[in-house]
């Protein structure tokens, strides 16, 4: 048994790092990988890993994967306007950015993920849905699914139960897509619905469809079984043997660089500081002693930064030179709640020691901070 | 900037010019009257227009979504210039010259047409261009694009970047053993075709007709010494270091703990340091950590420093004060809010514990480790991180015996900790045993607080700490 796994291992190692043909694999033009993990940023490194730096040419990859909640945005999307950030930071759901483009998608363990990696000539993104239909349809024959002209698979012509996106290139490509088989569809709508107003973005936005899980259309169904369907699938067209060969992404040696590409995908600046410039302009109602102040407040937000700030507040209701000093604080800083509470709390140490003061600040600031 | 249409070469000649011509700027506006010959000399550099390629699916137009390059930059072959979006397929165009780009034909969001241009590359003359080809048309074989270039009659494969490496040293292609694919030549083959001449000073570059583009230099190991052969004579050559420093601008968190530290620094130091024999605190906290546990909470020491710390200041107030802008006034604090210094990602927060002065030492360690898990969350509220009275900073947690704590305004007094270390006393009998010692460094505000007060007060933490037993006589 031992020695079985070795030579799986030391095969594996040999497919995944030697560029030019391997007298390992026999006649194969295909290899399925599935990922032990379930952290949203250790597979989608394995996707920058394989596209990196494998050889496409004499074998395509079908790469498997599932992950714990996560919800993971497309390459030039706007979190703020995607998203509820507030209900996914108290949850603890993370927050993705992938590589490829496409709109926003919900993961749990119920959503299974796939990729078809290939070269870029042959990048060919119908196929690989119908092969997904195809084993759907030949797990259960009287599921009703089908692949709609914008890359989508509906259930019963009407329910959403799959989503795609691509990733190109100079000399490989992937298309990967989503399946719904046991999706927390509760947690899904409402962590996808966000509760900005007043956003204005050339991001791209995302399409909201209705879904449904293929377990409530089959109960018997589990992701497992629709995993190896596809699997299966997969083999038939590629003519390879039925065998998902199992893959850890935190597996350094087998992936040379793959812990720097979880940690790069992990950092501030690539999941909000990649998001296109935006605007926000809208209106805080703070309640202070007996009344409501309408604040406005406009900011102009460039890589994850506030470039330009504007508050219009009542005069008087801060000394215009305290005013001055948060604007000039909050310019260039992180439009991220985390950053501006620390900002605004340290700065408060500098403020006149006033109580009234201080109660005022503290409001302002956290009407702000709720934005983020 | 004017535009050459340039035609496919297939190939290309060194010519050896008696003119040495200067490059700049100038000489592209000029350079419009000069057509391409290819007996002259020629000194600047051509410009390309790199057109968009095909994406594939029948894809006419995709959007600009970023530029990883701008104006001016220096590019290489397959370094990435922009991100393009297509339909939920987002693409990656690399470059397929090295050179300077010259023009950006679009900016962020605009619509770009597949075979019309993208950017205007300026390539160098001599090196001439490859075919225009489509990209997805390459024979499937090779991975990198190759020039073909024609010296002597011999055919030689190498790369743009070996070929450039065989220019600045010198060395004709067509004496280098290639080693790889189809006789390919690699840039080791040049580096050991370097390496095996022996005694040869290698001229130097003749002045140039043809500047590259700017360009980390790479090193070149100098010839090693060989004993069979004449007397070696060490080629030393300058080792070029290329880093560069980097300037980012003083933004957000990082402004604000200036203009604290700023102003921190106006208060009149002093310090007072310390020792604290923790032995039997030690064993105490040994025997109460299990019963933290089964409750659900981590207990560490700081509980016990802060409470005694609290204690402490219900004697000596003044500790716990507030001293106005005019030094006019000094305010003294009922709540004891005791701050924490944590070490975060971002830096130095300092979320304090509401009212110390009336919580058991297992509340303070019940609210500890909330602040603790919201700080590595980042997720600390303003009411966590404001109204502090008193820090204390377990810098030892890191490491360090003494040092010089900076006070916080507006607050007074600070006290750093320092690591626990295990080291030979003397007991009352003279015998030497094995203590726990830890160092505390206190710094205090000496426009209202005096020497001797904070003596006091250490010596009353103290007691308590290397006692803890007496703290029960005194807890409200």
């Amino acid at each position: 048994m031992v020695l079985q796994s070795l030579k799986n291992c030391l095969w594996l190692s040999c497919i995944l790092r030697t560029p030019k043909a391997c007298f390992w694999s026999t006649a194969s033009g295909g290899l399925i990988l599935q990922s032990v993990s379930n952290d949203v940023y250790q597979n989608l490194a394995v996707e920058d890993w394989i596209h990196d730096h494998m050889d496409l040419e004499k074998q395509q990859v079908l790469f498997l994967w599932r992950n714990s909640p996560a919800v993971v945005i497309g390459r030039h999307q706007n979190p703020w306007q995607e998203c509820n950030l507030r209900l996914l930071r108290q949850k603890n759901i993370k927050l993705a950015r992938r590589r490829s483009g496409g709109g926003t998608v919900y993961h749990d363990l119920g959503n299974i993920n796939m990729t078809f990696f290939t070269t870029r000539k042959k990048y060919e993104r119908m196929e690989n849905l119908k092969l997904v239909v195809k084993a759907l349809k030949a797990l259960r024959p009287q599921l009703d699914v089908h692949v709609t002209d914008r890359y989508d698979i509906l259930l019963d012509r009407q329910y959403k139960i799959s989503g795609t996106a691509a990733k190109l290139g100079r000399t490989s490509a992937y298309h990967h897509c989503t399946l719904l088989c046991n999706v927390d569809k509760f947690v899904l709508s409402s962590v996808l619905k966000s509760p900005f107003k007043g956003l204005k973005s050339n991001a791209t936005p995302s399409v909201p469809a209705s879904v449904k899980n293929l377990f409530e259309e089959d109960p018997s169904l589990t992701s497992e079984m629709l995993l190896d369907a596809i699997a299966k699938e997969y083999a038939t067209q590629h003519q390879i043997d039925h065998h998902i060969t199992v893959i850890n992404p935190a597996d350094e040696t087998l992936l040379p660089g793959i812990s720097d590409k979880t940690k790069e995908l992990q950092t501030w600046e690539w999941v909000y500081g990649k998001t296109p410039k935006f605007s926000i302009s809208t209106c805080l109602n703070i309640a202070y002693k007996d009344s409501v102040l309408d604040v406005k407040v406009n900011m102009d937000v460039k890589h994850g930064r506030i470039e330009v700030c504007n508050i219009d507040l009542p005069e008087q209701w801060l000394p215009p030179g305290l005013y001055s000093e948060l604007v000039k604080s909050l310019t260039g800083s992180k439009f991220c709640p985390n950053e501006t509470t620390t900002l605004v709390t340290t700065l408060l140490r500098v403020c006149p020691q006033d109580d009234e003061l201080h109660s005022r600040w503290s409001l302002l600031c956290e009407n702000m901070i709720m934005l983020m | 900037v004017c535009i050459h249409r340039v035609r496919s070469c297939s190939s290309i000649r060194f010519i050896k010019s008696k003119y040495v011509c200067v490059f700049d700027k100038s000489a592209l506006k000029f350079s419009h009257q000069q057509r391409l010959f290819r007996t002259s000399a020629v000194s600047c550099g051509q410009i390309v227009q790199f057109k968009l390629s095909d994406i594939g699916e029948g894809i006419t137009e995709v959007t600009v979504k970023e530029w990883y390059i701008k104006e001016g930059d220096s590019v290489s072959q397959f370094d990435s210039i922009c991100e393009v979006q297509s339909d939920k397929a987002s693409v990656t165009i690399t470059s397929r010259y090295d050179g300077i780009i010259r023009k950006l034909h679009y900016s962020i969001d605009d619509i770009a047409f597949v075979g019309k241009p993208l950017v205007d590359i300026e390539i160098d003359a001599s090196k001439g261009v490859a075919s225009e080809e489509d990209v997805v048309e390459t024979p499937p074989m090779s991975h990198e694009e190759h020039t073909h270039q024609e010296i002597k009659g011999h055919k030689t494969l190498a790369t743009p970047a070996v070929r450039r490496l065989a220019m600045e040293n010198n060395i004709k292609l067509s004496e280098v053993v290639g080693t790889g694919k189809d006789n390919r030549i690699l840039k080791e083959d040049i580096l050991n075709y370097l390496a095996k001449q022996t005694g040869a000073i290698l001229p130097p570059s003749p002045k140039a007709e043809i500047f590259p583009p700017l360009r980390k230099t790479e090193t070149v190991p100098a010839a090693p010494k060989d004993k069979a052969r004449k007397i070696p004579v060490p080629v030393s050559r300058p080792i070029v270091f290329s880093g560069k420093d980097k300037t980012e601008p003083v933004t957000g968190f990082q402004k604000a703990m200036v203009k604290t530290m700023s102003a921190a620094l106006k208060i009149p130091h002093f310090g007072y340091c310390d020792e604290i024999d923790l032995t039997h605190l030690v064993q105490l906290r040994e025997e109460l950590k299990p019963l933290a546990e089964l409750r659900g909470v981590k207990l560490s020491f700081m509980p016990f420093f802060m409470k005694a710390a609290s204690l402490g200041l219900l004697q000596y107030p003044i500790l716990n004060a507030s001293l106005d802008e005019n030094c006019q006034n000094v305010t003294y604090k009922a709540s004891h809010n005791i701050g924490v210094a944590m070490d975060t990602e971002q830096g130095l927060i300092v979320p304090n514990v509401k009212n110390v002065q009336v919580c058991s030492v297992f509340d303070i360690a019940v609210e500890l480790n909330r602040l603790q898990s919201l700080g590595s969350a980042g997720q600390l509220g303003t009411s966590d991180l404001t109204g502090g009275t008193f820090t204390l900073s377990n810098i030892g947690t890191i490491g360090g015996t003494y040092t010089k704590p900076v006070i916080l305004p507006p607050e007074v007094a600070i006290g750093a900790l320092g690591k626990i270390q295990v080291l030979p006393r003397f007991n009352g009998k003279g015998d030497v045993f094995k203590a726990q010692i830890m160092n505390v460094s206190w710094s205090a505000d000496h426009r209202v607080i005096d020497g001797a007060t904070m003596a006091r007060f250490s010596n009353l933490w103290k007691s308590y700490l290397e006692n803890p037993a007496s703290m029960l006589l005194d807890l409200k």
